[in-house]
């Protein structure tokens, strides 16, 4: 087994790619009846230091159909100077550049080290990166003030020919140009009316009649430019007129009277800021960044009315088809979304207020671009500011972390077929030869847009075998997969970035063992919960709970050790023993479970787990928690109520909160200011290490989690308790007396009760 | 004319014959009188001495008060005797400049009666010998006399008949040998036609009388007989006398009352080719057609048979004319007006007291009724049924400028406050207190004098009464003893039960391509910079509490922050013109003085930001648009200054096309050119009064841009519309500039409601002007000036009462420039009448005019112009029909007698027919008609008095040293000496004309050129020289700016020159390009629509 995790390990380290299954059955019944779909977690762009990319061009199968690259996999002839396409067998002859190709002197591409390469593309204009802020102004004095602050910090961080833009709301949008001496201009929008794009670009002045383009066409060249760009200017020309103007925003003059919500025109905003991008640079890199302090309460894309006494829906409203602007704001942030989408921008909201601000119906904008979801009470918080601020950091070339309008080409030998992809991304629509008709997650497509992503952006992707019982597959064959990602990196240059990955087929009757040795837990789980999700996103959540229980069944009765009827007997192998255990804190995790969170909280959190890699999804399905005590160093403890003891420390992970718990001992003594005397140095010691290593995650992650400092009893303990295993409860009383553990005030079934069901379950002949 | 149509199937000759012989000729003697009564127009002066002369011979002029009655008796009297009178009566009012000039002694005569009285028997003779004159007497006298002549039962019928062939009457004339000579001379039928005119006839029969009877004789009784006619005045109504009533023929009789005019003349056939040849030329120049219809006066013998046949117009040839100066001159009933009125105060404590003309200079005192610069009505004693009322067909009209300015001298109303309780008020009709309202018990109630309802007196209000009923404190309290007066409103009056805020002026700029390239914007800002400083000012306030606002635009709007707190001023640009909304709260209206600096910046700014535009599209409804929900996000009224230049193309709310279509001239779809293109506008300026946005536009046309469409929304808001086509800063900065300042420095009062009360019996039923009314009683006003008037029409609806009369009441609620809330009242009170003849005696034509102007200029939008027109002269005739047959003293239908009130009236509506509006020249654009009509709907009478007929200002015959202005000269072509000079305005023009033969020194000292072909024709400023002339001109020149609320830009024209076309225009007596008739032929179809009525 060891060979396998470290194939798994190293292909992902390599690749960026983690298979639910690393032998894959070799027809379509028996990959079915495997439960876990065939599929995979992709990063297309890895960060590989140690990849540096290659100054060509790919070179493409000539089958129009195909265009698969050149990679590792291919059969090469030297002496003719001819390759076969391993996923086509389509001969190929090499391009003239490739003359001197032979056994020894091969190119980058064909070596099996290589089988992730980066092809930097040279032709075609670059343009500069742009971003685009979409600023509320219906904030609290200190909010914005911190906001402007914030926005003002970011212009030093971004590159100097980089383009930037402001658009501010509240009841009113206006277009901040950028370029004006002595006065400062703008245009402005009624929040209340959604326009079109041709409008907004029409009342912009950014398309010029027809007739003055003809009188004016020697003077066009020159004009061009400057009318695109009056309102995208690059940094370093404008920055101290945009630092001024921005100091002197003010918040939204318009009178809210009391018992009313300001009026904030989010959707109308976006809109702008969409047509006017998708005007002036469409398929350029381009962010929009929207930074909202509350819900959108007016116009199209409102979310809730301006009278305070009517809240913002709930999870409650939803379900009883309360929530009567919903579906019309979440249609109109779709529309967006995808025209955003086809033109290769991406939009990132910052959404920083108590109360809800309206994620559920916006969430798409973030989702189907690839821009980033924040979520944080307020813009003057250190969880938004270093939050926005590490948008901007750096690789280790010194270039944003950051790529744009990506499209994820996949490409498959002829037994598989391409069901759907899950991640942030959208169908280009190509139909071809290897999709597939079922579709799981985004389907019908071998190509999809992501208009932008980082390092970690991963998607999964599903496949579906094809091949037919009655076809077997020769001993040894493999079967291939290729990506080809084509972004522009944050330098502006063109790239693509090719994966090649080969597995090999197994039949299922024969070799279930070898199938069975190879399935990846981890990567398993995430793509589950990643449909789950998917699915929960579109239908009823006790729906997704069920489905999410009989395939966890189906997969115990499939790989488990049994004895029918006899619950006793069950037994998984090492490979599968983790994967129900994921999957009961997938049921109790916020992305199922709606319970106790808002809707915008659901979608947030929804948003980050179909983006995140698959430690970060694991950590999110099933949190980490680590005790410190004077009994020996930190270590790792079950997601359980019985960790919880008096004389620990806790510090639990769940990716978006941080939570740091002392015991009850531990309090009281902290309280008694031990740690102030000398003598208990020790104590200090113990109460600053999971501090330190808090502040190693938080230095870490993105989005920055919230920070909880907590106590025995203290009231934001109720974190830490909502996540652990309930394995005590008010209702096993008797436990109590026992040394160990605190009772969780919870009906929800423990762990143990969880796993002795789906033990009879699986044992049983009914299902 | 009626002459024509004299439709006397009789054979023309007997009568006309008749006529004209009868002058002459003893035998017609009888008819002689009858003809003079045609004279009546000479009337005038004439008549009145005529009559009281007369009195002695004929009868009595005693008799009633109006002239014309007395008249006919006059001519029962003695039909000779009667004549003289008139001839010299007809001298005074005919004194045209020519036949001045040929009068040589009596060349005076124009001047004030008096003096023509003199003068006229020398004038007489003149006239007589003027063939003109004679003819015109001749004429009318065929006319008039024909009809007169009743002599010859058979004239009446033909009466006119006769009008046609000159020739004919050239026949005729044989009879006498004079007249004989006449035709000959005449030999141009124009001149006779031009003698005609009515007026003449008069004199030419006291002309041809005094020849023929007693000259001399006459001419003696005239001198008295005019001053007498002051005193008579009461017949007259006016010292000018009893000239009023001209009647036509009945000469003799006529005469006595000095009004007719009899053809007499038999004039000094000597005399007449003197005229002759100059009129002549002028004639021909000006009249060429129009004397067909005047033939026919000139009742030819040979005619007869003529008559049959062309009775109408066709009788070209031998026109014959009125003369000219025989007919009631403007000029004449002016001056006297002024001699005989601008001394004494006019005191407004009578009841039905007839004031001043407008052109008159007098002093007002106010005792309990409102002083006429507020309120002038057409009459002053109303009938008392309306059965009277609808015989007379004279429109009960008031014109009221509530918030007129006043000369120094008179004090503004005085600001009442009856504190919390707000003002009294009757409890069940809602007038406001007044000095008429009586006090009864004691003084605890008083009883309502609109409504009669009997009210307590509050107790704080509570005061005793002297004996004769009155209270105590009359004199202390405004309310209780003047005629106008202003009430604090308490926060009942207010919006919202909101005191207002005090208001806001946005000014709007085009800055497209056009108004870039003109200049204008780069000037507007500049003066802008300055003229921020004269913003309107309550009191003694020290700054003005209005607060400014800028927005600039062309097919996108562009409104500006700024705020004092801000370095820089910031622009908002709004391009969502279909849906318009105000971007910005704060800001946006700002105090001039705290924010100077941003507001100076931003203008400097402005001119330099737009310089490269490119932009021609504008848009305009959406730009109102912005400044209403400006004004309406403040919460405060305001003007906003709109300056535009082009038809709103761009895609917007109101968009208009180029509909221009001058097709459409007198065809039925005539009105459409007057009616806005879409309701986009009419919606909008609802919206702009409700929140008391007034709009003044100024406009700066190159081409058409449907300024009937673009004007309605300043006309239904209150506001101004100011027009400066093909805008050159060169030519038309000082104009615009003038305008400007004067326009946003003018008080104005905001958010206006106006309600006329009246006593029972009467109710204002119509109103007209710059206003919009949502109900039918009450006139919303987003904005009020003191140039803005509303002409009130009254209906009856039920008896009044002769005792009690009539009263109006004007209550006017308004916010002042500092945000106060005021109700401003003006009371007044009319006479009622059972006896027509006392209608007839206190009518004001003025205001008569300036009613008819907008009745018809607002009958337009509806009716084709020519039934407007037809409505127009129907009207007129049928209230000259009605005194004719009520008033005046029985004669001869022959005869045209005029009440003495409105013996301008024909002359006047002839002007209001001719106008652009109804009667559009070729180079008359629809613009400028439009344009026109929304300007007269609001102008007062004085501005429609000048603006009709223009006044013409010799500038060379009086003598240098005189301070005063020379004295006006009728605005006919006839009157212009080439060796002279002219000014000519009419409110809204200037024109400086330029005789061919004017001596050179004039020519050096006013153009510092030699030579009058070295002055440049268009020429539009005149150089400042250091010379005696050239200083009186430029100052009279800024004296007549100075009387109007416009700048009249100056437009120097050369005789003979292109630009003189333009000039011509404006001399209202002639016959005009576009077919306009001349004074005498318009008269003389004024005269055939009475008979006509009559019959």
């Amino acid at each position: 087994m060891a060979t396998y995790l470290e194939f798994i390990q190293q292909n992902e380290e390599r690749d960026g790619v983690r298979f639910s299954w690393n032998v894959w059955p070799s027809s379509r019944l028996e990959a079915t009846r495997m439960v876990v779909p065939l599929a995979c977690l992709l990063t297309p762009l890895k960060e590989r230091p140690d990849l540096p990319p290659v100054q060509y061009e790919p070179v493409l199968c000539s089958r129009p159909t195909c265009k698969a690259v050149l990679n590792p996999l291919c059969q090469v002839d030297y002496r003719a100077k001819l390759w076969a396409c391993n996923f086509c067998f389509q001969r190929n002859q090499f391009p003239p550049a490739y003359g001197g190709i032979s056994e020894v002197n091969q190119p980058a591409e064909l070596m099996p080290q290589f089988s992730t390469i980066e092809y930097m593309i040279q032709r075609g204009a670059q343009s500069p990166l742009i971003f685009l802020y979409v600023v509320d102004t219906c904030l609290e004095e200190d909010d914005l003030q911190a906001l402007k602050e914030s926005l003002q910090m970011s212009l030093s961080l971004l590159p100097p020919d980089a383009l930037v833009g402001l658009i501010t709301f509240g009841r009113m949008v206006q277009v901040h140009e950028l370029s004006c001496e002595g006065i400062s201009k703008s245009y402005v929008f009624r929040g209340t009316k959604d326009l079109t794009a041709k409008q907004i670009q029409d009342m912009l002045g950014l398309t010029k009649p027809a007739t003055p383009m003809q009188q004016a066409r020697p003077a066009q060249p020159q004009e061009h430019p400057s009318v695109s760009s009056r309102f995208l200017q690059p940094v370093h020309k404008i920055d101290m007129n945009l630092t001024d103007l921005l100091g002197e925003l003010q918040r939204d003059p318009w009178p809210v009277t009391q018992g009313k919500r300001p009026l904030r025109s989010t959707g109308v905003a976006l809109s702008i800021a969409v047509g006017l991008l998708e005007g002036t640079f469409p398929n350029t890199g381009a962010r929009i960044m929207l930074f909202t302090g509350g819900p959108p309460t007016q116009g199209p894309g409102m979310v809730v009315g301006d009278e305070l006494k009517i809240p913002i829906r709930s999870w409650h409203d939803i379900e009883k088809d309360n929530a009567r602007f919903m579906k019309k704001a979440t249609k109109h942030y779709e529309m967006l979304a995808n025209r955003t989408a086809a033109n290769g921008h991406c939009i990132d909201i910052y959404a920083c207020a108590l109360d809800q601000t309206g994620l559920l119906e916006m969430k798409c904008c973030a989702n189907l671009t690839g821009g980033y979801m924040v979520m944080g009470d307020s813009f003057n918080t250190s969880l938004f500011k270093q939050t926005f601020q590490r948008i901007f950091t750096k690789d280790f070339n010194g270039d944003f972390r950051m790529a744009f309008g990506a499209t994820l080409d996949v490409k498959t030998s002829r037994e598989l077929k391409i069901a759907g992809a899950i991640g942030p991304c959208v169908s280009l629509n190509v139909k071809g030869p290897c999709v597939s008709e079922n579709e799981l997650g985004v389907g019908g497509t071998s190509q999809w847009k992501i208009c932008g992503l980082d390092p970690t952006s991963t998607l999964g992707i599903y496949f579906e075998v094809v091949n037919q019982h009655n076809a077997p597959i020769p001993q040894g064959g493999r079967g291939a997969i290729q990506f080809v990602t084509r972004y522009q990196h944050s330098s502006t240059q063109r790239r693509i970035r090719v994966t090649t990955i080969a597995r090999n087929w197994a039949d299922a009757q024969t070799q279930l063992r070898h199938i069975e040795a190879a399935f990846d837990q981890e990567a398993a789980a995430v793509l589950m919960a990643r449909l789950g999700v998917f699915r929960a996103e579109s239908e009823e959540g006790p729906d997704v709970l069920r489905w999410l229980d009989r395939q966890l069944i189906r997969l115990c009765q499939k790989f488990g050790q049994y004895n029918k009827e006899d619950p006793a007997s069950f037994r998984l192998s090492d490979s599968f023993s983790l994967y129900p255990q994921f999957m009961f804190h997938l049921r109790r995790s916020p992305f199922l479970q709606v319970f106790n969170n808002s809707p915008d909280e659901s979608s947030y959190y929804r948003h980050h787990f179909a983006r995140q890699d698959l430690t970060q999804s694991l950590i999110m399905i099933q949190p980490i928690l680590y005790s410190y005590s004077f009994h020996g160093p930190p270590e790792p403890v079950l997601l359980d109520s019985s960790s919880i003891l008096a004389d620990r420390i806790l510090l639990m992970d769940t990716f978006f909160q941080i939570v740091i718990y002392l015991g009850e001992t531990i309090a009281q003594w902290r309280k008694a200011g031990y740690q102030d005397m000398p003598e208990y140095e020790n104590f200090k010691h113990l109460l600053q290490a999971p501090l330190d290593d808090a502040q190693e995650i938080l230095q870490a992650r993105f989005p920055m989690p919230r920070y909880i400092n907590t106590e025995h009893g203290g009231s934001q303990a109720r974190f830490l308790l909502s996540k652990v295993n309930p394995s005590q409860t008010h209702n096993n009383h008797y436990a109590w007396g026992q040394e160990t553990g605190a009772p969780i005030l919870t009906d929800d079934v423990s762990l143990q009760v969880f796993m002795d069901h789906l033990k009879k379950l699986a044992v049983s002949s009914a299902c | 004319m009626n002459v024509n149509q004299s439709i006397p199937p009789v054979p023309p000759f007997g009568q006309p014959q008749p006529v004209y012989p009868g002058y002459h000729q003893s035998s017609y003697s009888g008819q002689s009188g009858s003809t003079a009564p045609a004279i009546p127009y000479g009337a005038y002066n004439g008549p009145v001495p005529a009559y009281q002369q007369t009195p002695p011979q004929g009868i009595s002029r005693a008799l009633p008060s109006s002239g014309a009655p007395p008249a006919s008796t006059a001519q029962a009297a003695c039909g000779q005797v009667a004549y003289g009178q008139f001839g010299q009566g007809d001298v005074q009012n005919g004194p045209s400049s020519t036949v001045q000039m040929q009068r040589l002694p009596g060349s005076q005569p124009f001047g004030s009666p008096l003096a023509p009285v003199g003068s006229q028997p020398a004038v007489l003779q003149p006239y007589g010998p003027p063939p003109t004159s004679t003819q015109v007497t001749a004429q009318l006298a065929g006319m008039q006399i024909s009809g007169a002549v009743a002599p010859a039962p058979p004239s009446s019928g033909l009466g006119y008949g006769p009008p046609t062939s000159l020739a004919s009457a050239s026949g005729s004339f044989p009879n006498s040998g004079l007249y004989g000579s006449y035709p000959q001379g005449q030999a141009s039928p124009i001149s006779q036609a031009q003698g005609h005119p009515g007026i003449q006839t008069p004199q030419q029969s006291a002309l041809s009388q005094a020849s023929s009877f007693t000259p001399p004789a006459s001419g003696g009784p005239r001198l008295p007989s005019m001053t007498g006619p002051l005193l008579p005045g009461q017949d007259f109504g006016g010292p000018s006398v009893s000239q009023p009533n001209h009647v036509s023929s009945p000469p003799p009789q006529a005469l006595p009352p000095g009004t007719q005019m009899t053809g007499s003349l038999g004039p000094p056939p000597p005399m007449h080719s003197p005229q002759q040849p100059g009129y002549q030329p002028q004639q021909n120049g000006s009249f060429g057609s129009a004397r067909g219809p005047q033939p026919n006066y000139g009742s030819p013998y040979p005619a007869a048979p003529t008559f049959g046949s062309q009775p109408g117009p066709p009788q070209p040839l031998p026109p014959k004319r009125l003369d000219p100066d025989a007919i009631p001159s403007p000029i004449q009933v002016i001056e006297d007006d002024r001699n005989n009125r601008g001394t004494e105060p006019f005191v407004t404590g009578v009841r039905g007291q007839v004031p001043p003309l407008v052109t008159t200079n007098f002093l007002v005192k106010d005792q309990g009724n409102a002083s006429p610069r507020y309120i002038r009505c057409t009459s002053y004693n109303i009938p008392c049924t309306s059965d009277m009322a609808k015989q007379a067909q004279v429109p009960l009209a008031a014109v009221i400028k509530p918030l007129a300015r006043l000369p120094p001298d008179e004090a503004s109303p005085y600001v009442v406050d009856h504190g919390e309780s707000g003002p009294l008020r009757c409890n069940r009709c809602k007038a406001y207190m007044c000095p008429f309202m009586q006090f009864i018990e004691g003084g605890r109630r008083f009883q309502c004098c609109f409504c009669s309802c009997i009210n307590d007196v509050p107790p704080q209000y509570f005061q005793h009464l002297d004996h004769t009923g009155k209270r105590v404190d009359a004199y202390d309290r405004p309310e209780l003893s003047l005629g106008s007066y202003e009430f604090l409103a308490t926060v009942d009056y207010c919006k919202n039960n909101k005191f207002p805020s005090p208001p806001a002026f946005i000014f709007m700029i085009d800055v497209s391509y056009n108004a870039i390239r003109t200049g204008l914007v780069r000037l507007l800002c500049e003066e802008l910079k300055s003229l921020l400083d004269f913003l309107p000012r309550e009191g003694g306030a020290e700054e003005s509490a209005i607060r400014v606002g800028f927005v600039t635009y062309n097919k996108v709007l562009h409104f500006y922050n700024v705020k004092s707190s801000l370095a820089q001023p910031q622009m908002m640009v709004v391009s969502d013109v279909a849906d318009m909304f105000v971007p910005l709260l704060d800001g946006f209206l700002v105090n001039v003085s705290e924010s100077r600096a941003v507001i100076t910046s931003l203008l400097d700014q402005i001119p330099e930001m737009f310089a490269d535009t490119r932009e021609t599209e504008t848009v305009f409804v959406p730009v109102i648009q912005a400044g209403m929900e400006a004004l309406k996000a403040a919460e405060c009224a305001g003007k906003l200054f709109l300056f535009h230049t082009s038809l709103p193309i761009a895609e917007a709310p109101g968009k208009l096309k180029n509909r221009d279509d001058r097709k459409l001239i007198n065809t039925d779809k005539e009105k459409t050119l007057f009616q806005p293109q879409t309701g986009a506008y009419q919606t909008l300026a609802k919206e702009c009064v409700a929140q008391g946005c007034c709009i003044d536009l100024f406009l700066f046309p190159n081409q058409y841009v449907d300024v009937a469409t673009l004007s309605v929304v300043p006309q239904l808001t209150g506001g101004s519309v100011y027009k400066y086509a093909c805008f050159q800063v060169e030519n038309d900065q000082e104009r615009f500039l003038s305008d400007l300042r004067r326009d946003v420095q003018k008080v104005v009062g905001f958010d206006a409601v106006m309600r006329v009360r009246t006593s029972t019996g009467i109710r204002a039923v119509d109103f007209f002007g710059a206003f919009y009314m949502s109900n039918t009683t009450d006139v919303e006003l987003a904005g009020l000036d003191g140039d803005k008037t509303v002409t009130v029409e009254f209906k009856h609806d039920d008896r009044l009462n002769e005792e009690s009369g009539a009263l109006l009441q004007c209550a006017l609620l308004y916010t002042s420039c500092a945000g106060q809330r005021r109700l401003r009242i003006h009371n007044l009170a009319l006479n009622c009448c059972t006896q027509l003849a006392d209608l007839y005696r206190n009518c004001e034509t003025d205001t008569l005019i300036n009613y008819m102007a907008k009745f018809a200029y607002r009958g337009v939008l509806n009716s084709p112009v020519k039934a407007v027109r037809d409505t127009l002269i129907t009207q007129c005739a049928q209230i000259l029909a009605c005194y004719r047959k009520n008033c005046a003293s029985p004669s001869s239908t022959g005869q045209l007698i005029l009440p003495e009130c409105m013996k301008l009236l024909p002359v006047y509506l002839n002007c209001v027919l001719k106008s652009d509006v109804l009667q559009p020249g070729a180079e008359v654009t629809t613009d400028d008609r439009a344009y026109v009509r929304q300007l007269v709907t609001s102008m007062d009478v004085a501005e429609t008095n000048v603006f009709f007929y223009p006044r013409l200002l010799p500038l060379t015959k009086s003598p240098i040293e005189s301070t005063t202005e020379p004295p006006a000269v009728r605005a006919s072509e006839e009157r212009l000496s080439n060796g002279d000079i002219y000014l000519l305005e009419n409110g809204l023009n200037l024109f400086l004309w330029v005789g061919a033969s004017v001596q050179q020194g004039v020519v050096q000292s006013l153009f510092s050129v030699s030579s009058f072909s070295q002055i440049t024709s268009g020429l539009s400023v005149l150089p400042v020289l250091d010379n005696p002339l050239s200083k009186k001109v430029r100052g009279l020149i800024d004296s007549l700016r100075a009387q109007r609320s416009r700048y009249m830009k100056l437009i120097v024209v050369k005789q003979e020159d292109k630009l003189e076309m333009l000039f011509k225009h404006f001399l209202v007596e002639d016959k005009s390009l576009s077919g306009g008739a001349s004074y005498v032929d318009f008269l003389c179809h004024m005269h055939k629509e009475i008979r006509q009525l009559l019959s």
